[in-house]
């Protein structure tokens, strides 16, 4: 009954969230005419039908642009319907630096996004294989890594490791949460040694690059994945691209910190497009299971 | 508290903040080449990551601390431009933190404990740092150090900024000299990040809490370690003695802990940081 109940919630807030969507698909396509049946792709720039595109889970049919998805759609797309059952949203943020406006900055995001953070954590199944489940949400301050990302993502390893499941995690960052100083580096610290604990149990722990990963979670429990795969043309780094580009004083090559660029650099396993990858996780997960695979 | 032509109005503490930030930058600060031979005896230097290079911004080596070995790690600042340069200004490249590891868990196969000493602006942002896995590098270190189940103290003496200077101070005790910092991003970046404006770096100072008192009050640090009145470069004798009293006080407890206490006790350290409500 808890986990009926919970569902139902986070439907609920999938609905309340898909205004913005809508809203964000006008202003990124800026077709505002034909807004029902065709779609202007914000990469491409071409024009694209809007079934094509939903039914490609939101990448350009033409160019295979993928678009950055809220987190309930994430997990529509990736678990089994009707068996996630979500975890730790009940925590909220204090305010370690005192600093001016963060918690009222927090509770309209809370509103406007339906997420009571930058990260949806839970567990659920994905083609019937159980496993412990985070989705990052870049419309959430960035999807930074404060005190509460750190202790969902703490407390998710923690149980999967008590009931010995496997972990896929969805990154999307721009890293530390400034607002929390300190406080938001030590999260670091604290989750990737729970990805350590949950590894020294022999269980398995995937992670999906998407756009953007960057900074202190592409230096924490991003890069720990005994598998990392990413979606195609997602920029992951360490510094972000005009940082580097300040530093150094001219531009940088399109691909750099591109899925691509990674994959040829040896730092992750696979591209895998948003249509394969339901089918891919669930093959990896259904191989890594003892006395089977 | 900022006015229109960001002049701001400080009170004696925050003044004493800003104060202490300059003692940190001073040009004459001690660095890690000044420290360990008062603090430690017969240090080797130990060179190279085994993948790519030896990354001069990190050094490693082993030595003796009151007659017994030791892992020494720390970065590399100089005291002139040559040298600074030599050392990329204390900013490590993925091999640093790669060479770092592999003395680290050279530690732990040998018994050793590990004292890390902080000195970094941050991780080197460039083109090559990004081909190499700066992001990987980190992420591995703080796993890896986590793992360990030997005695790992970390001294912050000059200033730590990012996942530069934690990628090597996951320990079981973090201690601080009185007037270093310890920040997520330098006072520059949290102004420009925050509020678009890089010249309210003094208010940054104070916003940020980067000092050691502060850091001690949030739970961070767990002690500091007392400077001369004007700062470590006044009398750099002094304060190696005082680091190294520091380090007796903080390893001796240690040593009396099992495998299993020392990783414990590291885990639940870095476990219990984090500001929230539960309802
Ligand atoms: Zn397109």
């Amino acid at each position: 009954m808890g986990e009926q109940k919970m569902l139902k919630d986070l439907f609920k807030k999938a609905k309340y969230i898909s205004v913005p969507i809508a809203k964000r698909a006008i202003n990124e396509m800026g077709d505002k005419d034909n807004i029902q049946d065709y779609l202007i792709c914000a990469k491409c720039e071409k024009k694209i039908s809007a079934e094509e595109y939903e039914n490609l889970l939101k990448v350009c049919p033409l160019c295979s642009h993928h678009t950055r998805l809220y987190a309930p759609e994430r997990l529509e797309y990736t678990i089994d319907g009707g068996t996630f059952e979500e975890k730790y949203n009940n925590l909220q943020t204090l305010n370690p630096l005192e600093f001016e406006g963060y918690l009222e900055k927090i509770e309209k995001l809370q509103r406007i996004t339906g997420l009571d953070e930058a990260i949806l954590t839970g567990f659920g199944k994905i083609g019937d294989e159980n496993t412990g489940i985070g989705i990052m949400d870049s419309s959430f301050l960035m999807a930074s890594m404060g005190s509460v990302v750190g202790e969902k993502l703490a407390r998710l390893f923690e149980e999967a490791t008590e009931k010995r499941l496997p972990v896929v995690i969805f990154t999307a960052s721009g890293g530390a949460r400034m607002h929390e100083g300190i406080v938001s580096l030590m999260q670091m610290a604290k989750v990737s040694a729970a990805v350590g604990r949950h590894s020294d149990a022999g269980l398995l722990y995937i992670t999906v690059l998407t756009d953007p990963t960057t900074g202190g979670v592409t230096a924490s429990f991003a890069s720990l994945g005994d598998i990392i795969l990413a979606e195609p043309g997602a920029i992951v780094g360490f510094t972000g691209r005009r940082v580097i580009e300040g530093t150094i004083g001219h531009k940088l090559p399109d691909d750099f910190q591109t899925a691509e660029f990674l994959l040829s650099h040896g730092y992750i396993d696979k591209i895998v497009p948003r249509i394969d990858m339901k089918k891919t996780l669930s093959m990896l997960l259904k191989m890594h299971m003892r006395g089977e695979g | 508290m900022a006015n229109e032509a960001n002049q701001i109005i400080l009170t004696p503490k925050e003044e004493n903040i800003i104060k202490r930030y300059e003692i940190s930058k001073h040009k004459n600060r001690p660095t890690v080449n000044d420290y360990i031979p008062k603090i430690f005896e017969d240090f080797i230097e130990l060179h190279g990551d085994r993948g790519y290079s030896d990354d001069k911004a990190i050094l490693t080596g082993l030595a003796r601390f009151n007659g017994v070995a030791v892992t020494v790690i720390g970065h590399v600042k100089g005291k002139n431009t040559n040298e600074n340069i030599e050392a990329n200004f204390g900013m490590p490249h993925p091999e640093g933190y790669r060479k770092a590891l592999r003395q680290m868990q050279q530690a732990e196969k040998f018994r050793r404990a590990v004292i890390s000493l902080i000195d970094t602006p941050g991780a080197y942002c460039g083109v090559a740092a990004e081909e190499r896995g700066q992001g990987e590098a980190i992420a591995r270190n703080l796993m890896e150090m986590s793992r360990l189940t030997v005695p790992v103290i970390a001294i912050i003496t000059g200033e730590g900024a990012s996942g530069g200077a934690l990628g090597i101070a996951q320990a079981n005790k973090v201690l601080m000299l009185e007037n270093a910092t310890y920040s997520v991003i330098s006072a520059k970046g949290f102004a420009s990040l925050l509020w678009k404006d890089p010249k309210r770096e003094k208010e940054a100072i104070i916003r940020q809490k980067m000092t050691s008192e502060d850091l001690l009050g949030l739970g961070v640090i767990d002690g500091i370690i007392p400077e001369p009145p004007e700062g470590a470069h006044k009398d750099i004798v002094l304060t190696a003695a005082a680091i190294k009293a520091a380090l007796e006080a903080n390893i001796a407890p240690l040593l009396k802990m099992s495998p299993e206490e020392i990783y414990n006790q590291r885990y639940k350290k870095f476990r219990d940081i984090g500001f929230f409500n539960e309802t």
